[in-house]
């Protein structure tokens, strides 16, 4: 159990994906100007990464039966883009209130970074099938954490005047530095924890 | 500037000539800086000036060649799916790019780790390819591929070499700071490449408006819809002539005001930002 606690916790704290491992950063960005879309955005996501390593943890296994494993990248890559396909078209069907809160969210993952990265990274790792779902879980997680944290840095951030140049992108990504400062902290939180 | 962009976008192809082109992707339409496009890789590699070259030429071969690709297949596909299309043509070229780097230089297979398959889902390479490379010939493709290419690995070079002379006192691996100058850990640390990218970002903006300070400070390139949109890697469609932004904007608006209304009383306050925000997307399109 210890062991599962250990992969969660520094998948959402130490390793968190955005402000660490720089993955999904478009969304990060591109969304987290109000509270709700952060948090739309980031429980699609939390929900496509757990899938997607359901699906393609199983799949390398075949691949590496095969011998095959320099397909991997286009495999993943299309299998994630059709779960996400899929998993639209049945939370339409079946699910109409989470469709019409997470649906409009859906076709943005496809390409997000972090969908593939955190699926490439826990066969990297070598996690078996619990672990690398626990991974994904935590990697998923840490991104709704930095959304919703950086979501609330933005709105006082509006009423900032940074100097003509800094306006826009530029002071937005210097509070990133400094979000990302605070998470520094974390490092070796885990391992004292958990004793890993 | 903004208007100049969308008319090279919208425009028959005929009106750019290939120097255009070419040199559209180094300053003007600089992919990292400028379009805010493939901001991952730029912020995570950089931490050294051999690893963001390494990042930047594999993009660009990426590029040029799925560009080229895709222009050659591009009254082949069907509009339908082009996008899976597509990702599957890069996919393939990042493979290619991939075992190369494997085989023979591991060094950097090392260093960019993760980041290497993960050419697949830059926004650059898919957005080229879905706004230029489907709508013109294979030679303005690979030109374009080639200019945005040069220009990303030039701020990528660029970034890597200021977060690597300023925190670890070295550039390309050789001291340059005397060893007596503390090397700024925190830049080569995430902190920093967000720090550093933001303030690069500024810089560009400030060098490409040092002379017209008379003009409207509010409507900044980093304010015009498509630069400061990272929102075009996830779409489908951004070369639409309605941006998709707006229509995104509005689906989100849409979709977060019915959320509430249901749950609470809150209608009133999302309409009026509903409103302020489309206010501000026209503004930036005018």
């Amino acid at each position: 159990m210890a062991e599962y606690a250990s992969i969660l916790f520094s998948m959402i704290l130490v390793n968190n994906f955005v402000l660490v491992k720089f993955l999904g950063i478009c969304p990060f960005l591109g969304v987290s100007k109000k509270f709700d879309s952060a948090v739309g955005m980031g429980a699609a996501v939390t929900l496509v990464m757990v899938l997607a390593i359901a699906v393609t943890w199983p799949l390398q296994q075949l691949l590496d039966a095969w011998g095959l494993q320099y397909l991997q990248t286009i495999v993943f890559i299309l299998v994630i883009a059709t779960l996400v396909q899929l998993l639209e078209m049945a939370m339409k069907r079946f699910l109409p209130p989470l469709h019409a809160s997470l649906g409009v969210f859906l076709p943005l993952i496809t390409t997000n970074c972090a969908v593939l990265g955190v699926a490439i990274l826990t066969i990297d790792e070598g996690y078996d099938y619990p672990q690398a779902l626990v991974a994904g879980l935590g990697a998923g997680l840490g991104f709704l954490l930095a959304m919703v944290l950086f979501s609330g840095v933005r709105r006082t951030l509006e009423e900032a005047e940074p100097p003509e140049a800094f306006r826009g992108m530029p002071i937005t990504l210097i509070a990133a530095a400094i979000t990302t400062m605070s998470f520094m902290g974390f490092s070796g939180v885990i391992d004292h924890l958990f004793g890993a | 500037m903004a208007a100049a962009k969308t008319s090279s976008q919208a425009g028959a192809p005929t009106e750019q000539t290939s120097r255009q082109i070419l040199l559209r992707g180094l300053l003007q339409e600089n992919p990292a800086l400028r379009q805010m496009l493939g901001l991952c890789p730029t912020l995570a590699v950089t931490t050294a000036v051999f690893n963001g070259l390494g990042m930047g030429l594999a993009t660009t071969f990426v590029l040029v060649c799925s560009e080229v690709a895709v222009s050659l297949l591009r009254k082949v596909i069907p509009s339908s799916v082009r996008i899976p299309a597509y990702i599957t043509i890069i996919a393939s070229f990042v493979t290619l790019v991939m075992m190369v780097v494997e085989a023979y230089l591991p060094a950097l297979n090392d260093a960019l780790g993760i980041y290497l398959p993960l050419i697949v889902v830059n926004c650059i390479v898919l957005g080229r390819a879905e706004m230029f490379a489907s709508k013109h010939g294979p030679a303005q493709a690979a030109l374009d591929g080639l200019g945005m290419g040069v220009g990303f690995t030039l701020s990528l070079v660029l970034m890597s070499a200021i977060r690597e002379l300023l925190g670890a006192g070295t550039l390309c691996g050789l001291q340059v700071l005397p060893p007596f100058v503390e090397p700024m850990l925190i830049m080569v640390m995430p902190a920093g490449g967000f720090a550093v990218l933001g303030v690069l970002i500024a810089a560009s903006v400030w060098f490409e408006h040092r002379g017209d300070h008379a003009a409207d400070s509010t409507e900044g390139p980093s304010r015009s819809l498509c630069a400061a949109c990272p929102l075009d890697c996830g779409l489908a469609d951004p070369s639409d002539e309605d941006c998709a932004r707006d229509e995104l904007v509005n689906k989100l608006e849409a979709a977060v005001a019915k959320a509430n209304l249901t749950g609470s009383n809150k209608g009133a306050d999302k309409v009026a930002d509903k409103d302020a925000d489309e206010g501000d997307a026209k503004g930036g399109e005018a």
